[in-house]
């Protein structure tokens, strides 16, 4: 696997096999009393989030403590800038505090790669202004793999408004990259002129493609005023994309509803939506945990000797296990 | 003043069409003589062979950043990087602070430049007051303080009638020029980079190339109702540069300009993140990057000019959408021409130093500059080796940076730089 | 230059022996806990609870015990080592576990399986059944039950196949000096050749 994890670009469909069955055996342990294992026992883990988000910062640090890493959370609402500290001081602090991986959660596009240049540790994105949002999708990955039994042919819908997610350029290129069919759905102002060459359909017309879907994927659509240069209003909106209870009768038998979350309940899916048993956006979060238990296990469990995050002795001293039967 | 011969260069003379080895002999700040094995028994031998000498090079849009900013470059470190770059003469833009919207400021930077005494200055006055696109500024106060060229550079005059007011207006003044920084703020806003496929994978704003045509058509079209001089500043589309072709074809008097790093560099160059390459307008397609060649070969784009856009270290390395556009570009345009288009034949060395010597020289109405090589001519020359290798990194001249060329190899390099018969640069170092 | 150690029958009758042996230690099947280490110690787990169940007619609980996250050896190879499945439907507390394995060598994986288990619960007791015991200990551990004690060298490779995972039953030595084989998550060199 890669040293880091800034994009989707940065997995191949095996490595992506493989972080989906590690987070198989994390679910696993966070079934059990204890949820804790050692195996990142005394290693250091920093939270850099530097855009708000107090869910996703839990789940990576509750993945960090369940691995027994010790973890540093270092939060600020606005731009490292307008603070009067610049990323880059920022990064050069918590390299001097031997920082073993940073999850960094930025507004703007870009900085978990700049991060990679000013630390040794390994770095994770989770979420980089309009850029990836990797973990995102592969703990959204993970919840179609455990609830349809598979990814290859899987037919995905990704609604709303594309062209600022984060979450759908990831999860569309890891949908592609294992072989599943996506279609877009929005609005033409919300979904990226050049989207054909990712490999996904573009729809206009979401009923049109509800039928035929195996997963309905919401996205979160802005309220905010500059959103609405790119459609009228949220009535609007509502009524020609928005998952209602008669929209969410079409989907086939199975299929799932899911959402990234924090979700505008009235703007992309109604209330009584949300709760249907199909949906499965609470499991998105559970997923997420143990996902991040994976990706953490497999960035910093690998290391050549030598590496600042992984073996600090030489080869010669380092106590090695006895042989396990592989 | 000196009195040098330099022995042996091959002359290229874009004025009068001629490249050839010849002695130039040169005294009392002017060319003496030129010819094959000239006798100056009292003047310095410098010996060029192998070396090209050419007109000092011209920079019609640079921003030296004084006064306001000098944290990025003064008026001194940036001559001194135009010198290095075998530059005699550059403008200075006028979006400082104070904006030079009036005639003290000019006055000052001239002092400054004359101070320095490294590179002529032709600074440019801003179009409007403070730059704010609202009213025009006292530009005929500043033709008397020596302005030609007259900027709102950074952004682009707001409305159709200003421009039409401004165009007509400067028709009372001999040689005078608006040059315009061609960008429709709603269509450009937010956009970091084109806009594009490179721009959507790397989940930035981007601004497409119609953020520059619709603005290039309107002021072609004001630039026939009033029969003014229009210069366009660093075009960046192929959509540009074809109504700029049907423009001239028309009679419109109309020029343009080009930088190197448009001429080099694509929006792939971006996907890395690389700030440096953060500019505006942005690096577009490889196929705008073909037109703009092209147009530079067949005269519809007339001159180079480096934009040179220093900014602080700590300001470029920033989060990429915080980091102010602007690369420096004094110190390479030549190598950067000499390597990208001249070496692969895309460009013959003597319309390469046409565009960055002669053409710019004529828009200016710099008179001293950009040759003819000739005995009278004030001594403003450029020598420099066409195969010298050499890496783009740091110490610069320049207070800045923020290279579009960091880290590469350049192939060509300037030796020394005459200013009225003073070598200010020798040996390739600047000796003020 | 490998050899067969055990073949198949041999591999049946060490394992009827030590499910004898389990049995006959503890006065009997109650209380008792099979946890096989994933990956191979679990198959024969499963086999030992079988034989206990046909000799004692009443069934023993299994587990399965993936050690991965309690090594201590994580972050010193190139690649994280591959996780298996854990599974333990039963409650470990007040029981007799016996651990199962494949291999006794240095001790370190026993250890990490003693770690992960006192997350489970409380056992009253830990005993252990190894296949083969090939000495070399790392640390101060000692099978219980043992189905064969094989002489060997550091540097010598010892692989036990169990036909759910490698399709026949063997246990195989390759006594080449030289050949030290890696694999990521299952076995890893000793200390074999290295200075402590």
């Amino acid at each position: 696997m890669n040293r880091h994890l800034l994009s989707m670009h940065d997995v191949s469909a095996e490595d992506v096999t493989r972080i989906l069955d590690t987070a198989g055996s994390f679910q696993e342990v966070g079934s059990r009393v204890i949820k804790k294992v050692p195996a990142l026992r005394g290693r250091t883990v920093v939270n850099l989030f530097l855009e708000n988000s107090t869910r996703t910062r839990i789940s990576f640090e509750l993945a960090a403590k369940r691995l027994s890493a010790d973890v540093i959370n270092f939060a600020s609402g606005g731009s490292s800038v307008s603070k009067g500290e610049s990323l880059k001081d920022t990064a050069l602090t918590l390299q001097a505090m031997g920082a073993d991986a940073i999850v960094i959660r930025h507004s703007s596009s870009g900085s978990p790669l700049q991060l990679t240049r000013w630390v040794d540790g390994h770095v994770l994105n989770a979420g980089d202004g309009t850029h990836e949002h990797p973990t995102q999708a592969l703990l959204d990955l993970y919840t179609m793999r455990e609830r349809l039994g598979r990814l290859d042919g899987l037919r995905v819908a990704i609604v709303g408004d594309v062209l600022h997610s984060r979450v759908a350029r990831s999860l569309s290129f890891g949908l592609v990259k294992v072989g599943a069919e996506v279609t877009l759905v929005g609005p033409p102002t919300l979904i990226p002129p050049d989207a054909g060459a990712w490999g996904v359909q573009v729809s206009y017309d979401i009923e049109s493609v509800l039928p035929k879907l195996d997963v309905c994927y919401m996205l979160r659509v802005q309220r905010e005023r500059q959103r609405l240069e790119y459609f009228p209003s949220v009535r609007e909106y509502n009524r020609l994309f928005g998952l209602s209870a008669v929209r969410a009768g079409l989907l086939p038998e199975g299929s799932l509803i899911m959402h990234p979350g924090p979700m505008n309940r009235g703007v992309e899916i109604d209330s009584d939506v949300a709760d249907l048993p199909q949906a499965v956006i609470e499991e998105q979060v559970t997923n997420g945990i143990a996902i991040r238990m994976s990706l953490l296990y497999l960035l910093l469990g690998g290391g050549p000797p030598g590496d600042a995050a992984g073996a600090a002795s030489p080869a010669a001293t380092v106590p090695e296990l006895e042989a396990v039967d592989g | 003043m000196g009195e040098f011969l330099f022995r042996r260069p091959r002359v290229v003379d874009p004025v009068a069409g001629s490249d050839d080895v010849a002695d130039v002999h040169v005294a009392d700040g002017v060319i003496r003589a030129i010819g094959l094995d000239l006798e100056a028994p009292d003047a310095e031998p410098i010996d060029c062979a192998g070396l090209v000498l050419a007109p000092g090079l011209v920079d019609l849009h640079a921003h030296l950043r004084e006064p306001g900013f000098e944290h990025k470059e003064t008026i001194e470190s940036g001559t001194r990087a135009a010198a290095v770059g075998g530059f005699t003469a550059v403008t200075s833009m006028a979006n400082t602070d104070p904006v030079a919207d009036n005639a003290a400021v000019i006055h000052e930077v001239l002092e400054l430049a004359r101070a320095a005494g490294t590179c002529d200055v032709f600074p440019v006055g801003a179009i409007t007051r403070g730059l704010h696109g609202q009213e025009m500024a006292e530009l005929g106060e500043m033709v008397d303080a020596g302005v030609r060229v007259f900027s709102d550079d950074g952004h682009c005059v707001p409305s159709a009638r200003l421009l039409r007011n401004a165009l007509t207006y400067v028709r009372a003044f001999e040689g005078v020029v608006i040059a315009e920084h061609c960008e429709d703020a709603s269509l450009a806003e937010g956009g970091q980079m084109h806009e594009g496929l490179t721009s959507s994978s790397l989940g930035l704003a981007g601004q497409p190339r119609e953020a520059e045509e619709v603005v290039v058509a309107r002021d072609l079209a004001v630039a026939r109702l009033t029969g003014g001089r229009l210069h366009l500043c660093h075009l960046s589309s192929a959509g540009s540069v074809e109504m700029v072709r049907r423009a001239k074809a028309e009679g419109l008097r109309v020029t343009a300009e080009v930088t190197p790093h448009h001429l080099v560099f694509s929006e792939e160059d971006l996907l890395t993140y690389d700030t440096n390459m953060k500019v505006n307008p942005p690096l577009r397609a490889g196929s705008d990057r073909g037109e703009l060649r092209a147009a530079l070969a067949d005269r519809t784009i007339d001159a180079i000019a480096t934009d040179h856009a220093p900014h602080a270290v700590e300001e470029k390395e920033a989060e990429f959408d915080q980091a102010p556009f602007g690369t420096i570009g004094l110190e390479t345009a030549l190598s950067a021409v000499l390597t990208h288009l001249v070496e692969p034949g895309e460009l013959t060395l003597a319309r390469a130093i046409e565009a960055l010597s002669t053409a710019p020289a004529q828009i200016l109405g710099a008179g001293d500059h950009g040759g003819p090589i000739e005995p009278g001519r004030p001594a403003n020359l450029v020598v420099f080796d066409p195969s010298a290798e050499w890496v783009v990194e740091p110490p610069f001249a320049s207070r800045s940076r923020n290279s579009a060329f960091l880290g590469r190899r350049l192939r060509g390099r300037v030796v020394h730089t005459m200013l009225r018969g003073e070598l200010v640069v020798a040996d390739g170092k600047a000796q003020r | 230059m490998s050899s067969t150690l055990l073949d198949a029958d041999d591999i049946r009758r060490a394992l009827t022996r030590i499910a004898h042996e389990i049995v006959e230690r503890d006065k009997g099947p109650e209380g008792v806990a099979l946890v096989g280490i994933a990956n191979r110690g679990d198959d024969l787990a499963r086999r030992l609870a079988a034989e206990i169940q046909a000799i004692e007619r009443s069934a023993v609980p299994v587990g399965a015990l993936d050690i991965t996250f309690y090594r201590d050896d994580i972050g010193m190879k190139a690649e994280a080592p591959e996780v298996h499945e854990t599974r333990i439907d039963f409650d470990i507390n007040g029981k007799t576990v016996v651990l199962v394995d494949d291999v006794l060598f240095t001790g370190r994986t026993i250890r990490a399986a003693m770690d992960a288990l006192m997350d489970f619960g409380r056992p009253f007791r830990i005993r252990l059944a190894v296949l083969v015991d090939r000495g070399h200990r790392e640390l101060p551990i000692r099978a219980d039950f043992v189905g064969k004690n094989v002489p060997t060298r550091r540097t010598d490779d010892v692989r036990v196949r169990v036909r759910e995972v490698d399709g026949e039953d063997a246990v195989v030595i390759a006594r080449t000096p030289d050949e030290v084989s890696i694999d990521a998550g299952g076995e890893i060199p000793s200390n074999a050749g290295r200075t402590p």
